[in-house]
């Protein structure tokens, strides 16, 4: 049974890649390792939630978009787009000591107390924004002072043909010094008396409280951590993709999760430093296997040919999540019958 | 150096099914002083080490550390007072982390969180000095998650960072139950060194008759929320398991009928 699971699987894997390798481009291949790059931030966001702390928090999906209302209103009323990033840190942060007091507090689940501030969020995010949708074309961003010299650069080593990439691969290198940078700070943080206290915290709780430590205090911090890096990833991606929408936050949890447990599941880190690595990539390899899943075609019997499309993301994204935790379910139970 | 006066905790306080787990408890244990626990089943030994610890507050009465008042102190804000040891081999350190990692939380107890690495070669060289009058090879592994250890390494390692940090008292609870017959002599003996060098006033839980009268400097025995018997030093050392038994059935005028305590003799 677990191997014909498994075979099957991989062949839907291969299958997969095939098919990838032939259908897609390069800009779409860029285009997916630039929007994992920015979504890499949520993935640590999760990270910390899920898996240090062990306090799942559903908030993300309401502080990524607040990230990106604060930046999108703030740039359109003519302010500095680098001031935006700290304000919108500082407010997801808030808004995670929201569904950590109420958690806390009133001892309501943290994934009801995460639901109950993600609905507050929505309004908050309208509030800020003063509509659904705020377009950031010809603002003053902080990718528009450098993009233009960017792609000229471009279009001048490689070719007018690279030229459609010059905003991916910009994003790339911006956005990727950025998580490299962010992560180094994190990796330094995790191995800090009070990050060592936080990992402890979710390992163990009872022996945090008998080593004299508030648990509270550490569920706190570490979602306000969690949830200002969420904040901050939404108020980049946003001025990258032009635009901030209060739906894009949706749904962002399980891309995060999904990334987590697909870089765990690859790399099985050992060291916290590994682990965040891990997380980094398995959000750039979720972007691509959904790239990829939307170049499927799939022939049905009777001649007819159902092409994935945008609307079969979500499905294709519980799909994978369901298929890397059978995996590691499996190999699990393996290990142990061994 | 813990004083408890007129401790009670009743369990549904004010309902039909209100359970007194504590009665009235008036205790005073000098500082320095090893105190052995004993007590059947229900009689309120591990209540009594949840209240001193804070994991509930008592029904009334107050509890004095070291002359403070800690009665309302939650849970955590207690331990920096109070270094304890479970019987859950698993409850005392955080399995994922490394032996260095758990050492470097237990330093921190009364310290307030800085922003400096928790492991540093400095302090790797300090736990080295913790870990080598063990005897069990930790100093080598210090890198290793906790995980690899046995129940018997993992409690010796609790036991460690119970005493580490400063705490005023310890709070051992049937500490050396789940372990085996080998591992319980050798964790106890450490127990004793752990305590004599610390001057820790300590208070350990036991099950086992034989052991209450060979560690430590006093005997307390419960019974149903009270402190039925308490013996010092000299009383105690003229006693057999037997004797306490009889004692246990001249006190409460009934017998002590416990496969568990006379098997455990």
């Amino acid at each position: 049974m677990k191997w014909i699971v498994f075979a099957c699987l991989i062949g839907i894997g291969v299958y997969v890649f095939v098919r990838l390798l032939g259908r897609l481009s390069l800009n779409v291949w860029t285009g997916a390792v630039a929007s994992g790059l920015g979504f890499a931030l949520v993935a640590l966001a999760v990270f910390i939630s899920f898996r240090v702390l062990n306090c799942p928090d559903l908030t993300v999906d309401g502080s990524f978009p607040l990230g990106a209302a604060i930046a999108a209103s703030m740039i359109v009323s003519g302010m500095n787009p680098y001031i935006a990033l700290p304000i919108a840190v500082l407010a997801g942060g808030f808004a995670g000591v929201v569904t950590a007091l109420i958690t806390t507090r009133l001892h309501i689940h943290s994934l009801l107390a995460s639901i109950l501030t993600t609905t507050a969020l929505f309004t908050i995010n309208l509030r800020i924004m003063g509509r659904s949708n705020i377009p950031l074309l010809n603002t003053n961003t902080i990718v528009r002072p450098f993009i233009g010299e960017f792609r000229t650069f471009i279009e001048t080593f490689g070719g007018a043909s690279l030229s459609k990439l010059a905003t991916s691969l910009f994003m790339i290198l911006y956005v990727g010094t950025l998580v490299l940078l962010i992560k180094l700070i994190f990796d330094w943080f995790m191995r800090t008396d009070l990050g060592l206290s936080m990992r402890a915290m979710g390992d163990n709780p009872q022996m945090i409280r008998s080593l004299g430590k508030s648990t509270n205090m550490m569920v706190i911090i570490g979602l306000a951590i969690s949830n200002g890096l969420a904040s901050l990833s939404g108020a980049i991606y946003a001025q990258f993709q032009g635009f901030a929408d209060i739906n894009m936050g949706t749904g962002i949890i399980i891309a995060g999760l999904a990334a987590v447990i697909l870089g765990e599941t690859i790399f099985r880190p050992k060291t916290i430093a590994a682990a965040s690595t891990a997380v980094i990539i398995g959000m750039i390899l979720y972007r691509l296997v959904i790239a990829a899943a939307l170049s499927v075609a799939l022939p049905l019997p009777g001649g007819l040919i159902v092409r994935v499309g945008p609307q079969d993301i979500k499905l294709a994204t519980a799909l994978l999540v369901v298929g890397v935790l059978a995996i590691t379910h499996l190999r699990k139970r393996e290990s142990i019958e061994k | 150096m813990l004083r408890l006066l007129g401790l009670s905790k009743t369990f549904y306080h004010g309902t039909t099914n209100a359970v007194s787990a504590l009665r009235d408890i008036d205790l005073h244990l000098p500082a320095g002083q090893f105190t052995v626990l004993i007590g059947s089943n229900g009689a309120g030994k591990t209540t009594l080490f949840n209240v001193i610890s804070g994991v509930f507050p008592p029904t009334s009465g107050r509890i004095y550390i070291d002359g403070v008042d800690v009665t309302g102190w939650p849970e955590y804000r207690r331990a920096t007072l109070v270094g304890r040891v479970f019987q859950d081999p698993l409850l005392g350190t955080a399995a994922s982390m490394t032996i260095a990692e758990n050492l470097s939380l237990a330093m921190l107890r009364n310290h307030r969180f800085k922003l400096r690495p928790g492991v540093t070669s400095d302090r790797k060289q300090e736990y080295v000095g913790f870990l080598e009058p063990l005897g069990l090879g930790l100093e080598d592994r210090l890198d290793e998650p906790v995980s690899l250890l046995s129940g018997g390494q993992r409690q010796a390692m609790t036991l460690l960072m119970a005493s580490l940090g400063g705490p005023k008292i310890m709070l051992l609870d049937e500490h050396t139950a789940a372990l085996d017959p080998a591992t319980v002599t050798r964790i106890l003996e450490m127990t004793h060194r752990t305590v004599r060098e610390n001057q820790l006033t300590t208070l350990m839980i036991t099950h086992n008759m034989q052991q209450a009268l060979d560690y430590g400097e006093r005997t307390l025995m419960m019974d149903d929320g009270n402190i039925i018997l308490d013996l010092n030093f000299d009383q105690k050392a003229e006693m057999s398991v037997m004797d306490l038994v009889d004692k246990f059935g001249e006190v409460r005028r009934k017998p002590l009928f416990e496969d568990d305590l006379l098997l455990n003799a």
